[in-house]
């Protein structure tokens, strides 16, 4: 019976590991789907909208509230002028440029925020009132955590029917399936790519803080590696589909969680080489992702 | 409507059109002519902007076109339908078509538009919300023109419509750009189906090797010997 509680809980805190996977992926699929970009540097937006929120709160008491949505504006921002500045000259070089492109950005943004606020492990603490914990049956949440599968659950339904309903949602899906095409029917391309830089860098920087708000510290590389995971977790999918990244993020999450809480412990510290075996062993039975399929690559 | 003055179009770094010089007048359907290779799509894809002139300028209704990005073009009213149709493939034939109304804000303008289309092409309302990659070829090339015509065109460029079809399939093609014709829309056909696109045209041009080698009225072009030699099959 112990082992089953532990299990269960393993799966929750899967779940919200997996949450903010999801989100990041999303942002991620979303960009490569238009640009056929895999971006390096989507995990350090992360950070800069984590940073933001500490500048933010600590240095000037801002309100939480009001540090979220700033650190949203800050990571768009930084977003775009990554697109503008390091892809956007890139565009007709090919898909290995604007990859390696997406490194240099990647090492510059995180040496950027080393040179700004020490390359230090920093405590990272959010209000009481969303750190108090809730206990249901065996589960322990935090505020936080409800919030987060609340604004998770939010965010995926408002930008499915986005993407489903609206004009622009439209305009997304065409530059994802045939991007000369779109061109053609009178898209503004470059309008649609920065809103789809848009919203993955502000979805960052909300997933930026479910994390530091999860592990309490944070620190000027916390954003590569669950980039590279959000990564996996798209690809994991199937890249360019938004329900796809969601599942991938999901999975991901609650695998990483189940290995790290039921294996030895000393095996525990290969939990990022586990969630990679794990990709490439998906990929070799479907080589699209779960719910890719040919198809998903541009015609 | 159409006024190309002195075109010349690089593809890394190799001249592909040589300084070429065309017109086309409103409600005139013009061919152009030419083997593979000879740049005949080039010409279409400078035209709307997917390839940048390197000299030279393109003048629609007056307004010098040579440097507008493509949304602009389209926005001016001169609708592409590309070599190889590049119809969206995961999206449904309705998302298809309505893409190609992306810039028409005129409801009543889409409605009748469509009605038209409906009636050119039965087949698309049939399999409306069908996703158009399963369509086959002759279908998806009605598709894509049907997706232009949502565009309102005052000039539409037409790239190998016939290409990968069935003769059957080619008969109904140019049986629809027939009647687009007495519409009164103005075109411009490339087509390496020579005779056809002789047939049909009011003017044509042949293009060789980036070069404008010959021009004039359709009618005399069929008689025209080297024409028949070089590209009707003929002796």
């Amino acid at each position: 019976m112990d082992g089953f509680i532990y299990f269960l809980i393993q799966t929750v805190n899967g779940l919200k590991l997996g949450s903010v996977y999801a989100i990041v992926a999303v942002g991620y699929s979303m960009v490569y789907g238009i640009l056929r970009l895999i971006n390096f540097a989507h995990g350090d937006i992360m950070t800069v909208g984590v940073y933001t929120i500490l500048v933010l709160m600590t240095a000037f008491g801002v309100p939480l509230w009001i540090t979220v949505l700033l650190s949203v504006v800050i990571a768009i921002v930084v977003g775009l002028a990554t697109e503008r500045i390091a892809y956007r000259p890139l565009r007709t070089a090919g898909e290995e440029a604007t990859l390696i492109s997406s490194l240099a950005v990647s090492i510059f943004l995180q040496n950027l925020i080393m040179m700004l606020f020490s390359p230090q492990r920093r405590a990272f603490h959010l209000p009481e009132y969303l750190s108090r914990l809730h206990t249901i049956g065996f589960i322990k949440l935090s505020t936080m955590n409800i919030i987060t599968f609340a604004a998770v659950f939010i965010i995926l339904i408002v930008l499915s029917l986005v993407i489903k309903k609206t004009r622009i949602g439209m305009a997304m899906r065409a530059c994802s399936d045939n991007l000369n095409a779109s061109k053609l029917m009178g898209i503004n391309i470059n309008a649609v790519i920065v809103t789809a830089f848009a919203i993955g860098s502000g979805l960052a920087a909300l997933s930026g803080l479910m994390l530091a708000g999860e592990y309490k510290t944070i620190d000027p590389l916390m954003g590569f590696v669950p980039g590279l995971k959000a990564f996996c977790a798209a690809v994991l999918g199937g890249i360019g589909s938004l329900s796809g990244a969601v599942l991938g993020g999901f999975i991901l999450g609650i695998a990483e969680m189940l290995f790290a809480g039921l294996m030895p412990t000393d095996l525990t510290a290969y939990r990022d080489a586990f969630v990679f075996v794990l990709l490439i062993l998906v990929l070799l039975v479907r080589p699209y992702g779960i719910l890719g399929s040919k198809e998903g690559g541009r015609s | 409507m159409l006024e190309i003055n002195k075109l010349s179009v690089k593809y890394d770094n190799i001249r592909v059109l040589h300084y070429i010089s065309m017109q086309i007048r409103k409600g005139e359907m013009v061919a152009l002519i030419g083997a593979n290779g000879a740049g005949k799509t080039t010409v279409l894809r400078t035209i709307s902007g997917l390839l940048k002139a390197e000299s030279g300028e393109i003048l629609f209704e007056g307004k010098d076109i040579t440097k507008m990005s493509s949304h602009n073009i389209v926005a001016s009213g001169i609708v592409h339908v590309p070599e190889g149709r590049q119809i969206f493939t995961k999206m449904t034939i309705e998302e298809n078509l309505k893409l190609g109304a992306y810039l028409q804000r005129d409801k009543s303008v889409i409605k009748r538009n469509f009605e038209k289309v409906f009636s050119l092409f039965p087949i698309l309302k049939q399999r409306l919300h069908q996703q158009a990659g399963t369509l086959s070829g002759g279908e998806q090339q009605m598709l894509a023109i049907g997706r232009a015509l949502l565009g309102n065109p005052k000039l539409l460029l037409l790239d190998e419509p016939s290409m990968g079809l069935s003769p059957i399939m080619t008969q109904q093609v140019f049986s629809v750009l027939e009647s687009l014709k007495k519409e009164g829309i103005t075109m411009l056909l490339v087509e390496q189906n020579a005779y056809e696109a002789l047939e049909i045209s009011d003017r044509a041009y042949i293009l060789e090797t980036g070069n404008i080698t010959l021009e004039g009225r359709s009618s005399d072009l069929i008689q025209d010997p080297n024409v028949k030699k070089a590209y009707l099959g003929g002796d």
